[in-house]
């Protein structure tokens, strides 16, 4: 009967397998080897260990930090203002009584616009020189900032590309606003609460969810910012893919490196792919801060719902 | 949110992880038999303009007239990461070029690319005696020569003859100054219409490889650590840069940068005569001659620093490269590629008539055949100057740069003010990079 005992005891893993072989082909392999290179030096032909030496430099790397400053001023400034501004264009969609079709297709269609596109879109409207904005600015007599030219400027010219494409956010935020029971606004109005009030106590708790979904969404999509940082830095600096001109990201003045940027230019650029592990490492362990600190706030959702 | 967030995680991490390095070939095997089996090599280039492809493709033509056994396939418009990844993924093409020097120390170190040596003595051929010494600066590193230069780039002045207004071109920094600010044409309210000269790093070609030369700065010391910040030449560049961005405006300055066509268009803005004078490389001729033929123009070698008078002449120096990656699977058909494009003299010399680029080695320099005019005579006479110098290669090469330019932004700019703390950090950064990828 040993065998069948055997049999017992393997027939779930054989079950779990296809996930079991996946999560480690995918996930324990790559973060032990990632690990591993972290202690080597290893430009991708050549393996050299060296101890703390990946370590040692990214704590006084100062572009590391100021990449890791840039990223949390994403998600601190960028991802809040994303998700105000996608709830209240969607209040404002949802409450049109003429022409809501043509509103709604209006604003969503940029979030289907691709990353790129809309960058060099932004970078052209904005130019300080030639862009339609500081054209219609001047015409009032008002000086438009070289937007993203002066790093002051930079992060918030990002931002309002973040804005401008926020349609993704007003579906669901109108999908949660229209599933609102009405006869809850109903009661409060016989109670005497205003807009603010209703809005306050009712549409907020009731739409909680979707709200903490677009946070959490919005900060993971923040830690992986890349595209439209590079793609805004290459156009306004004007570099030039020329022998000799050498571009730099996070122009000007590293007011748009963010992390992964930083990332992938050690890894896939200086070929210092040891020390591009240990950035690698320090994404995947800042993921799991946020996510552990999210997973708890779904927890309590949970049980409030119970 | 989870399971999202970990296949992030991990999509992140494969990307930065993979397989192991590849195993160093065994070395360039020659045959001695003469049997000319029909063979095919793989060849990358990165030419894409439509003049200069034509003139290449007819190259390759003259090659296959020399060894009708060997079919080139030829890929365009490739970069040395496709390059990098090709030899790492053990698919490599049989030849491949480089416009860039940048990479020449990692693309050896690495052995990303084969020493030619060996081929080189097999085929008794003298480097030393081919080519010009400045080249060996940058196609070896550590006594490897892993590429071969095909064609090299000068930069020089060029300058606009009905902007000049008579003036001839200057010859020191001050005189390029003075000459900046008399031709310079600007609304009353300082918007510019038309700039004398664009002083800031910033601008197309003014990258401190090539306006470094204006001063003789010096980039590294003997073991490749930093002289940037030690060097008193790099100070007086950049003072002179940011006096004169001064007189501009910066902001006034960025804002007319910006308004520029792009840099290989016919929308260039000396080609559109928005610059009386620009630093540029010798193939703009070409590049005039096809989008502005009408332009009347001259050239110059590039000013120098006002105490450095004697060194007036000299320019900045670099050139297209071209190699056998590791793994190449006809090596020995490569390899007559390879020597027909970078030393037969017949073929160098008919593709710098055509796409006017410097030939790359002696005897096709002085060449009967090589046409010459003033305009690209002047490149020429700077190829052969003494002081003239290159970017010797370095295993950081692309980050040193990177790293001074970004300092040369900060401080043209007036966001960062004291210039000697601002060159001790390039140093820290390119010394500490040096311990990162190369130990010492």
């Amino acid at each position: 009967m040993a065998a069948i005992t055997l049999g017992n005891r393997l027939r779930p893993l054989a079950y779990l397998s296809p996930w079991l072989i996946g999560f480690a082909l995918f996930f324990v392999y790559p973060l032990i080897s990632t690990v591993y290179f972290s202690f080597q030096r290893y430009d991708l032909f050549t393996l050299e260990p060296v101890g703390l030496l990946n370590y040692r430099y990214f704590l006084q790397d100062d572009a590391a930090w100021t990449s890791i400053r840039n990223t949390l001023w994403l998600v601190v400034v960028m991802v809040p203002l994303r998700v105000v501004f996608g709830l209240g264009v969607a209040q404002l969609v949802t409450r049109l009584k003429a022409g809501a079709g043509i509103f709604r297709t209006i604003f969503y269609l940029p979030s289907l616009v691709p990353l790129v596109a809309g960058t060099l879109g932004f970078v052209y409207l904005l130019n300080p020189a030639t862009g339609p904005v500081q054209a219609i600015l001047g015409a009032v007599g008002v000086r438009s900032p070289d937007w993203f030219g002066d790093p002051a400027w930079s992060k918030w010219g990002l931002t309002m590309l973040a804005l401008w494409s926020v349609g993704d956010l007003m579906v669901i935020f109108m999908a949660a606003l229209l599933d609102v029971p009405k006869q809850l606004y109903e009661a409060a109005a016989l109670d005497g609460a205003t807009g603010w009030r209703q809005f306050v106590h009712i549409t907020l708790p009731v739409i909680r969810p979707v709200l903490m979904f677009a946070a959490v969404t919005g900060v993971i999509q923040t830690l992986q910012y890349f595209t439209q940082a590079m793609v805004a830095a290459r156009v306004a600096s004007g570099a030039t893919d020329s022998a000799g001109s050498v571009f730099v990201p996070g122009y000007p003045d590293q007011s748009t490196l963010t992390f992964p940027e930083w990332l992938f230019h050690q890894g896939f650029r200086d070929f210092a792919m040891g020390y591009a592990c240990v950035l690698a490492l320090v994404l995947f362990a800042v993921s799991m801060v946020f996510t552990l600190i999210l997973l708890r706030q779904f927890r309590g959702f949970g049980e409030e719902d119970a | 949110m989870k399971r999202s967030l970990a296949i992030s995680a991990v999509a992140g991490l494969a990307l930065v992880t993979g397989c192991t390095a590849g195993t160093e070939s065994p070395g360039p095997a020659l045959k001695s038999a003469t049997a000319n089996d029909p063979v095919t090599v793989e060849f990358w280039h990165g030419f894409t303009a439509d003049n200069e492809l034509k003139a290449f493709e007819d190259t390759l033509a003259g090659f296959k007239q020399k060894f009708p056994w060997i079919t080139v396939k030829a890929t365009k418009a490739i970069q040395d990461d496709q390059i990098l990844q090709a030899v790492r993924g053990g698919n490599p093409p049989d030849v491949a070029l480089s416009f860039t020097t940048d990479s020449v120390a990692q693309f050896c170190k690495a052995g990303i690319f084969q020493d030619l040596n060996p081929y080189l003595a097999a085929g008794k051929i003298d480097a030393t005696a081919l080519f010009p010494k400045v080249i060996a600066e940058y196609t070896q590193y550590e006594g490897k020569r892993c590429v071969m230069p095909m064609l090299a780039d000068t930069y020089g002045l060029y300058y606009n003859k009905k902007l000049m207004k008579g003036n001839q071109p200057p010859k020191t920094l001050s005189e390029l100054a003075d000459l900046t600010k008399k031709l310079t044409v600007r609304d009353a309210d300082g918007t510019i219409k038309v700039a004398g000269f664009m002083p800031t790093s910033q601008m197309y070609e003014n990258a401190p490889i090539h306006t470094g030369v204006m001063v003789g700065a010096k980039w590294t010391n003997p073991d490749g650590t930093s002289a940037i910040g030690s060097d008193p030449a790099w100070k007086t560049l950049m003072k002179w840069q940011k006096d004169l961005t001064g007189w501009f405006g910066y902001d006034k300055l960025e804002k007319f940068r910006k308004s520029f066509g792009d840099e290989w268009s016919a929308d260039n803005p000396f080609q559109k005569g928005k610059v009386a004078m620009a630093i540029d490389g010798e193939w703009r001729n070409a590049m005039i001659a096809a989008d502005a033929p009408d332009l009347d123009y001259g050239t110059a070698p590039l000013p120098v620093a006002d105490d450095q008078a004697d060194r007036y002449g000299a320019g900045f120096i670099a050139g297209t490269v071209i190699g056998i990656p590791r793994g190449a699977k006809h090596q020995e058909a490569a390899w007559e590629l390879v020597k027909y494009l970078t030393t037969d003299t017949d073929a160098l010399v008919t593709l710098s008539n055509a796409i006017r680029n410097v030939p790359s080695t002696l005897p096709a320099l002085q060449s009967p055949d090589l046409k010459k005019d003033p305009n690209f005579q002047t490149f020429l006479d700077v190829f052969a100057n003494p002081n003239s110098s290159t970017l010797p290669a370095h295993v950081n090469s692309v980050f040193n740069q990177q790293t001074l330019q970004e300092a040369q932004i900060a401080w043209e700019s007036g966001r960062a003010s004291d210039l000697d703390a601002l060159l001790a950090d390039v140093d820290k950064k390119i010394n500490e990079k040096l311990k990162l990828t190369a130990g010492g």
